[in-house]
């Protein structure tokens, strides 16, 4: 059974239908590409994830239980972790308070000096800028800084919305780099992006969206090939 | 133990703590050796720090601006006009902090889904509410709109409001550390982020809403035995909801004695306007106001922060000046 798993999902805007009919699922411990032009319903979609937005029909499933309705803040208890287009840090709270609050979660708060080791260790930056505000940090290192707090709980699944936004080539790849990391230690990812050939470098499988439809799916080794995505994303 | 160790390694950290607690020390016994007029005065100060560090605690942590302070002081006002007589000043003060922090909780969840200036039109709105009910059910049913409350001495009330401004000082200083405390802090930063790391914003709001409203309503019990005589306009006055908020805006709210030291000297200049200057007095109100603001954003302490901070970049020690 996929980890998580999305039926038929229809979503409005008033009288507006943004998504159409969007199935989609994502296995344990793999890194899935959701591409896309703007406003193709990228977002809409993850805000549907996150309880953000209410679709009318259809359903999402994670770990067998179903998600919609439930509270955006009540995601990171059962293991899904959001990071939004900033990075939706807290700019005049230290890197080290704001990796702290990522164990916010009753079930974590009490481990949290050992989680913070383990993202120290992982993220040697963070160590050094431990007691600056996070408004004075650089891009990349609010990236990076997001993503440690995102691994502050237990988490299962992460939701990364335009990872690499506003982040230089070298931050980017850096960023990439690290999400096959969470990979590698068994998270599942979900990436949700414009950088089409780096994100298709990296994920396993990729879900294309166009107009609030999913027109292609498959292997990122696949898609590469096809001549559709040439043409449109690849610049081929 | 984590704390005295912290103290061992930088005894300089005491100086404050041990200056404040000589303050208090002081202050407490004051009533013995200064004149009545003195203790009156400065029961009034400790009731306008009172208001505003616990302003403080729930609208500075979260910035929520709220100026339903006067609503809950007057709730406890309340409850001592109606249960003066059959129980004592501590009894009616806890009394007063429960029906407020009911009160607040009911409208909190109610009122706190709305952000920014909706807020806080709407908790302007409640002191009016409360007001008006009070009125037309003081008249319809009691036939006059007044009431009396049963008095206690200004050292009694003194004392009582002491202990409740020592109590409210060491909950503002050690929230801030807690993760209720610091869920707050991020929900002034950043409410959407807020949410997404499991933060149900929407309770901790409510929460700290009715936490900081126990204390006001605690305040209005005790100031309500020592007017002896109260009515809807004396209780709901809507001063105080906008003085506490002038207070902390003047001490700076960042730091716990912001809200002390804004209290403090607001409460005084006041009083000294009224005695000497009665009829000028609101109009220097707002000119100091504006100067303030215009010159101390952050308040006297974050001028005083700043001297502290040139001063050791002076000494050559640039590790706590502030970027």
């Amino acid at each position: 059974m996929a980890m998580l798993e999305i039926n038929g999902l229809n979503c409005f805007y008033g009288n507006v239908q943004v998504l159409w009919d969007v199935s989609m699922n994502i296995e344990q411990a793999e890194i899935v590409a959701l591409l896309g032009a703007n406003g193709a319903g990228k977002t809409t979609l993850l805000n549907s994830i996150t309880g953000l937005v209410a679709p009318r029909s259809g359903s999402i499933i994670f770990e067998g239980a179903e998600l919609m309705g439930a509270a955006s803040h009540t995601l990171l208890e059962k293991g899904i972790s959001y990071l939004p287009e900033n990075g939706g840090l807290f700019p005049d709270m230290s890197v080290r308070e704001n990796l702290e609050m990522g164990a916010y979660p009753r079930s974590v708060w009490k481990d949290r000096k050992a989680k913070l080791e383990k993202v120290f260790e992982m993220f040697p930056k963070l160590k050094e800028r431990e007691k600056q505000m996070a408004r004075t940090l650089s891009g990349g290192e609010r990236q990076m800084l997001a993503m440690g707090r995102s691994m502050m709980t237990d988490v299962k699944l992460c939701l990364f919305d335009e990872l690499s936004y506003g982040l230089s080539p070298l931050m980017a790849k850096e960023a990439f780099k690290i999400v096959q990391k969470m990979r590698d230690s068994g998270i599942t990812v979900m990436l949700v992006e414009q950088n089409v050939k780096q994100s298709m470098e990296i994920a396993d499988r990729a879900y294309v969206m166009e107009n609030g439809r999913i027109v292609l799916s498959g292997k990122c080794s696949e898609l590469m090939e096809d001549d559709y995505i040439k043409r449109a994303y690849l610049g081929l | 133990m984590k704390l005295i160790n912290e103290y061992k390694a930088n005894p300089k950290k005491l100086i404050l703590p041990v200056l404040v607690a000589a303050l208090l020390v002081l202050l407490g016994l004051s009533p013995n050796f200064t004149k009545p007029y003195a203790t009156i005065m400065l029961g009034t100060i400790m009731m306008y720090i009172i208001l505003s560090l616990s302003w403080n605690m729930f609208s500075g942590a979260t910035g929520y601006v709220s100026l339903a302070t006067a609503a809950f002081f007057g709730v406890g006002v309340y409850v001592s006009a109606f249960f003066g007589s059959s129980l004592s000043l501590p009894l009616l003060m806890l009394m007063g902090g429960i029906f407020s922090f009911v009160i607040a909780f009911l409208v909190g969840a109610v009122t706190l889904r709305l952000r920014g200036v909706y807020f806080t039109i709407f908790t302007l709105g409640i002191v009016k509410l409360l007001e008006q009910l009070m009125l037309y059910l003081e008249i319809t049913f009691n036939k006059t709109r007044g009431r009396f409350v049963v008095s206690y001495t200004f050292t009694e009330v003194f004392y009582w409001l002491f202990i409740l401004m020592i109590l409210v000082i060491l909950l503002s200083v050690f929230i801030k550390r807690t993760r209720f405390g610091l869920a707050l802090k991020c929900i002034a930063e950043g409410e959407d982020a807020a949410m997404h790391i499991g933060i149900g914003s929407t309770m901790v709001k409510i929460l700290a809403f009715a936490i900081s409203s126990f204390a006001m309503g605690a305040a209005g019990a005790a100031m309500a035995t020592r007017w002896t005589y109260i009515d809807p306009y004396i209780a709901f006055s809507t001063n105080l909801s906008f003085l506490p908020v002038l207070m902390v805006i003047f001490g700076g709210g960042r730091h716990v004695f912001g809200p002390l030291i804004g209290a403090v000297v607001f409460a005084y200049i006041q009083e000294l306007l009224i005695t000497d200057f009665p009829y000028v007095y609101m109009l220097a109100f707002g000119v100091i106001m504006i100067v303030s603001i215009i010159f101390m954003p952050n308040g006297i302490v974050g001028v005083i922060e700043n001297i502290v901070g040139r001063i050791k970049k002076a000494k050559g020690g640039r590790k706590n000046a502030d970027p």
